[in-house]
């Protein structure tokens, strides 16, 4: 198991490097003058000003030495000052902010699996019933909604037209003069439609996932056996199926990570939650390079070790691994 | 209360307070109220307590007003700061820490006496020393105000004693007095940071103010909100409304959902609330509204370090292919009038007879004809020296009126060959990230006008640093000439035929395509009486406002 | 050789009973047409506004209703479905072609070659997508062929596995072996025999490519970063609908809608087309 638990970080350097490298060839890529030089010249600045500004940032190296020098400065998470109008580090930025997104995040993760699993055996065991019919509608139709419209009709209805629950942000304004209680619904009314309208895909896939799984999990062999054995069908199916047939599953959360932070984007946009998606979009509108090259590379490493964990927990329910550190072929 | 120009984002209940009063002569008022009979005293009386909840679509820029030139820091620096002087509902001055002043005969000085025993909220007393210091603050080359002009025309200031602010101008100076509607600023805490060359932005002040106006300081949380909290030793008396709270909330439509909610009491509406979702009763009993034309108007500015745009026919051209009618009727639904100059309708100064452009796309073709802008293509966009006519108009966010506008611009302007994008920006990076850089081609701003006709700050060719307000960098000798003059008589027919002529010369020259001047549509909460809608706006005695005992909403 | 004639009847009776999939090809053929023929069917000029009519909900006059200048929603529809089709295609064409060339430069050389590109279809697959977009739009400017391309090569992983997965497992087939025996070259091999048999389930790709291709540019233009008014698009007049939220449903419901339909319909399609090939589920 450990061995296999080095194995795996190990091959993590590689792609955190690809990461960073990748990264900052696209930071490159901008066309025109880097938006660091755009931001401090007036309309009319001559091209000698331009010039001591470009050695003032290094601009004027080559691009490994650049390339260098962002290195050595990002390993110390030092991104830079945000170009925004308050100057703050562009860690600092991203940082009072993950925690709100990643929560979110790790919330939607716990209502996919808590309700994708229970949806996903119901369908495989009432397999072409009229409720797994409706179920696979629900998962094609839930792959094809686009998210932030979700969120706007449900707004619209939730929101609008009926009024029972907030339509922006985390908090009430009169958040401190309430009493616990009341505090304690204020945060969950809040949560509601931005978690929901996140989970939504996830659950759809999850769903599916996990149908297509017992589904499998059931033709095999020991099944039948425990079947032959005169097992009564509740105990096969739930003692013994499911437990096998939710492994690949709970392996794939940890996967399902990029996709939900991307989601992020949309529903804080949407929802106005001051998460690292809202940020995402601001600095791609102010095209606010520091924040936006910290927001990547955070973003990719969070991905990176959401398949970290993906592969761990598979390494740790796959008894091969467990026990021998080598992954079967 | 001042009312030094300022760029306004458009919440129209924040432009009644940007007032400032010529001494002279009493204005001619526009203002109507729409609340059915006026509250009266007597269920419960005035009592204090309660807390106002209003709606700020974007965030101020710092507590220290006198460096900021946005209108929502100017109307919390209002509410935390106290001024020389400031305007009363007849828009008249009146002394506000000044007891009282003389002018001399020679119209050259103003002395101030000043009330004693107004404490800043540290229990400081304020003293012409404060004055004094704010006044060298103001002028000091470093200091990143807009509002330094008035102060400049100062040839000597002097401390005559503890309570007595003299000061002597260089030669006459009509917005003199009004200028002293400034906010003044502590010199117990500002002054040693200043003189060891610090940024005043930098210190606690500009996030933890102390001042010596109605209301202290309470929080700040950025992005979210700013909470105040009332001064019981406000030598006016103790504002009956306990707290007031800004939500900052960039986004029109959840603020008007949010005063549905009654979670917002005072925000401005948009025309399209005000005439389409307002009108019902539930509405009406629980929010009074109110309807005057604003201290204000809108315009589409350019760049005029452009070369593009420096040439009038082509700005002449533009004013001619916009439908302003359309913008008002349509956009406004009528609730404003169209703007053709830099000055409101109704105000003894503002000239009728200027020339207009009506709507005429083949006049606008011709006059870009003109300037060598042609289809060389037929492609539909004028070219000329090998550059397609295309530019990007930039205006802010939340503000749903100026957006249709653009958009409606954009498709007027297209019609005669030029190709307009529109980008939409957060306030705050607007402001920062393009104006200040005058990083724009165009933009569809708005500007909150003072009660004195003087607007030196705004189109003096000598006002286009970054701080200033000359963002679109005009620089007309005539229109120079005519600003310095302007200011230099105290007799207000001379005033009248210099801006006159001024407002002639802006009318020719367009540097910007002046679009309309809106009705301010305020509402506020039902349950808050004491709003008198007067010549000044409403907020004007803001802190004679109260919420009778029985119906206060926030009792902690 | 008589296989393919072979398998394109079966595949097609295959299709057929799956009503589904059937539909959902129907609805994308619709969709095109609509695109294609958006002038003739729109009955109001996109980008006509009319100031008397800000925001009216749908009637008589105006189907959809009108936007926030007075715009029309159908006609705006109608030629934002076009956007829609631009983008899915050439963006997923641009993926299948980055796609197809990496996969089959990496089955064929193998070795080395292979588990360096595999490495790299790897990193790129840690991005998520989003971000990727965001990012390289906020670099570059938006315009409608930046979106295109950067929607295109954001995604085109996935396909290049297929495509590798694909050859190799063709190019040990008999007709492979066949063809080398008799002397053909290896990119003739690779371009005349081994290609052609892998393209299919590269369609099934691409056209759930297509699908999440104009997700994608539904969401960027959602966001400002995509397709810019006044050109219309689906996820553009949504702006509106959220700027107008409280008073302009039809500006949210209808764009979202056809957003949602157009997907699924790709989607049913490219799971009805997978279904039909999938050897394994003609029981």
């Amino acid at each position: 198991m450990l061995a296999y638990l080095i194995r795996r970080l190990l091959i993590s350097i590689p792609l955190l490097l690809g990461i960073l490298v990748l990264s900052f060839v696209m930071l490159k890529l901008a066309p025109g003058e880097p938006g660091v030089i755009q931001q401090d010249l007036q309309a009319r600045a001559t091209g000698a000003q331009r010039e001591t500004l470009r050695q003032l940032y290094g601009l004027d190296k080559p691009i490994y030495v650049q390339f260098g020098r962002w290195l050595w400065r990002v390993v110390r998470l030092d991104f830079g000052r945000s170009y925004s109008p308050d100057g703050r580090a562009a860690l600092d930025k991203i940082a009072e902010r993950i925690p709100i997104t990643l929560g979110l995040n790790v919330l939607e993760l716990l209502i996919i699996f808590s309700v994708a699993v229970p949806l996903g055996i119901l369908s495989a065991t009432r397999q072409y019933s009229a409720f797994d019919k409706s179920m696979t509608l629900f998962v094609f139709v839930g792959f094809a909604t686009p998210d932030f419209w979700l969120a706007l009709l449900l707004m619209i209805l939730f929101g609008v037209q009926l009024g029972w629950l907030p339509m922006s942000g985390l908090r009430s304004l009169n958040f401190e003069y309430l009493d616990f209680w009341a505090q304690v619904w204020d945060v969950l009314s809040h949560l509601i439609l931005p978690v929901l309208v996140a989970s939504f895909g996830g659950l759809a896939y999850l769903s599916r996932l996990m149908r297509g799984s017992l589904l499998e999990v059931v033709r095999q062999d020991y099944i039948r056996t425990a079947r032959a054995k005169g097992l009564p069908e509740g105990d096969v199916i739930y003692k013994h199926a499911v437990r096998n047939a939710v492994i690949p599953v709970v392996t794939l959360l940890g996967m399902m990570l990029p996709g939900l932070l991307g989601g992020s984007v949309f529903i804080e946009t949407v929802f106005a939650i001051p998460g690292m998606g809202q940020l995402f979009v601001q600095s791609a509108f102010s095209r606010d390079e520091p924040v936006l090259m910290a927001l990547i590379v955070i973003g990719a490493s969070l991905s990176l070790l959401g398949n970290i964990l993906a592969d761990i927990s598979y390494g740790l329910v796959d008894p091969r691994i467990r026990v021998s550190g080598r992954e079967a072929r | 209360m001042t009312g030094l120009p300022a760029p306004c984002r458009r919440s129209p209940r924040t432009l009644s307070l940007l007032l400032v009063l010529l001494a002279l002569v009493p204005l001619a008022a526009c203002s109507r109220s729409e609340t059915a009979a006026e509250p009266v005293a007597g269920e419960g009386g005035p009592a204090y307590g309660d807390t106002l909840v209003e709606a700020s679509i974007g965030d101020i820029s710092g507590l220290i007003p006198n460096i900021t030139s946005d209108s929502a820091s100017h109307e919390i620096g209002n509410l935390i700061y106290a001024n020389l002087v400031r305007t009363d509902k007849e828009l008249r001055l009146e002394g506000e820490l000044a007891e009282r002043w003389e002018i001399s005969r020679d119209e050259l000085t103003i002395t101030f006496h000043l009330r004693k025993g107004v404490k800043w909220h540290d229990g400081v007393e304020v003293t012409a020393a404060d004055v004094d210091f704010t006044y060298r603050y103001m002028i000091d080359p470093k200091t990143p105000t807009a509002y330094a002009e008035s102060f400049r025309q100062i040839r000597r200031a002097e401390v005559v004693d503890r309570y007595t602010y003299r000061v002597t101008y260089e030669k006459p100076y009509a917005p003199g007095l009004l200028s002293w509607g400034i906010w003044i600023l502590p010199r117990h805490i500002l002054e040693a940071p200043w003189k060891a060359g610090v940024d005043l932005r930098t210190t606690p002040q500009n996030r933890y103010p102390i001042g010596s106006g109605p209301y202290r300081f309470r929080e700040w949380k950025t992005g979210e909100k700013v909470v105040l909290e009332a001064n019981p030793d406000y030598f006016e008396g103790r504002p009956y409304i306990k707290r007031v709270v800004y939500r900052i909330i960039p986004d029109q439509s959840t603020i008007f959902l949010e005063l549905k909610a009654r979670n917002i009491d005072m925000a401005g509406l948009s025309p399209i609330q005000y005439r389409r979702q307002t009108d019902y009763p539930a509405f009406r009993k629980a929010f009074h509204r109110y309807r005057y034309l604003a201290n204000a108007y809108a315009y589409l500015g350019f760049n005029l370090l452009d070369p593009r745009f420096q040439d009038k026919r082509v700005r002449q051209a533009m004013a001619y292919a916009i439908n302003k009618r359309e913008i008002i009727e349509g956009v406004l639904l009528g609730l404003g009038r169209p703007a053709v100059g830099p000055y409101k309708p109704g105000t003894w100064w503002y000239k009728e007879n200027v020339k207009t452009y009506p709507f005429d796309p083949e006049r606008a073709k011709a006059l870009l004809a003109e300037a060598g802008w042609k289809d060389k293509n037929s492609d539909g966009i004028l070219v000329r020296d090998g550059q397609p006519f295309s530019f990007t108009i930039r205006t802010n966010q939340g503000n749903l009126v100026r957006q249709q506008t653009a958009e409606i611009i954009q498709r007027r302007l297209r019609a005669v060959g030029i190709d307009v994008k529109i980008h939409v920006v957060e306030w705050a990076a607007f402001i920062n990230t393009f104006i200040r850089k005058k990083n724009f081609e165009a933009i569809i701003l708005g500007w909150g006008l003072g009660m004195d006709p003087d607007q030196y700050d705004i189109w003096h060719s000598s006002k286009t640093a970054p701080d200033e307000l000359n963002h679109i960098s005009y620089k007309n000798p005539k229109v120079d000439a005519l600003l310095e003059a302007g200011r230099r008589t105290f007799d207000e027919a001379k005033r009248k035929a210099i801006y006159g002529e001024l407002q002639d010369v802006m009318a020719e020259e367009q540097p910007v395509v002046f679009l309309y001047v809106p009705d301010a549509l305020p509402v506020v909460s039902a349950r808050v009486w004491g709003v008198e809608p007067a010549p000044a706006g409403i907020s004007y005695n803001f802190t004679k406002w109260y919420v009778p005992a029985n119906l206060q909403r926030y009792t902690r | 050789m008589a296989r393919p004639a072979l398998r394109r009847s079966v595949f097609w009776r295959q299709f057929r009973k799956n009503q589904l999939a059937v539909c959902g090809g129907a609805v994308v053929l619709v969709m095109t047409l609509a695109a294609l023929f958006a002038s003739a069917l729109a009955p109001y000029d996109p980008g006509a506004y009319d100031v008397t009519q800000i925001l009216m909900p749908p009637g008589l006059a105006h189907w959809l209703g009108t936007d926030q200048i007075g715009r029309d929603v159908l006609s705006r529809m109608l030629y934002g479905a076009r956007i829609s089709m631009a983008v899915g295609f050439v963006s997923v064409g641009i993926a299948v072609g980055v796609g197809t060339l990496i996969g089959t430069v990496a089955a064929y050389y193998g070795g080395r070659v292979d588990e360096v590109l595999m490495r790299f279809v790897d990193l790129m697959l840690n991005f998520p997508r989003l971000f990727l977009l965001l990012t390289l739009i906020a670099l570059l400017r938006p315009s409608i062929w930046v979106i295109m391309a950067v929607i295109g090569l954001t995604g085109w992983m996935g396909l290049a596995r297929l495509v590798r997965g694909e050859i190799l497992s063709l190019k040990e087939r008999e007709f492979v072996l066949s063809a080398r025996a008799l002397g053909a070259r290896d990119p003739r091999i690779m371009f005349h025999h081994i290609l052609p048999n892998a393209l299919v389930p590269v369609l099934v790709s691409a056209t759930l490519g297509v699908a999440g291709a104009i997700l994608a540019e539904s969401g960027l233009s959602f966001l400002g970063l995509g397709v810019q008014p006044p050109t219309p698009s689906w996820g553009n007049i949504l702006i509106e609908g959220k700027a107008n939220i409280e008073i302009a449903w039809w500006l949210s419901v209808f764009p979202g809608l056809a957003i949602l339909v157009t997907v699924l319909a790709y989607n049913l399609l490219g799971e009805g087309l997978r279904d039909a090939l999938d050897p394994r589920l003609r029981q």
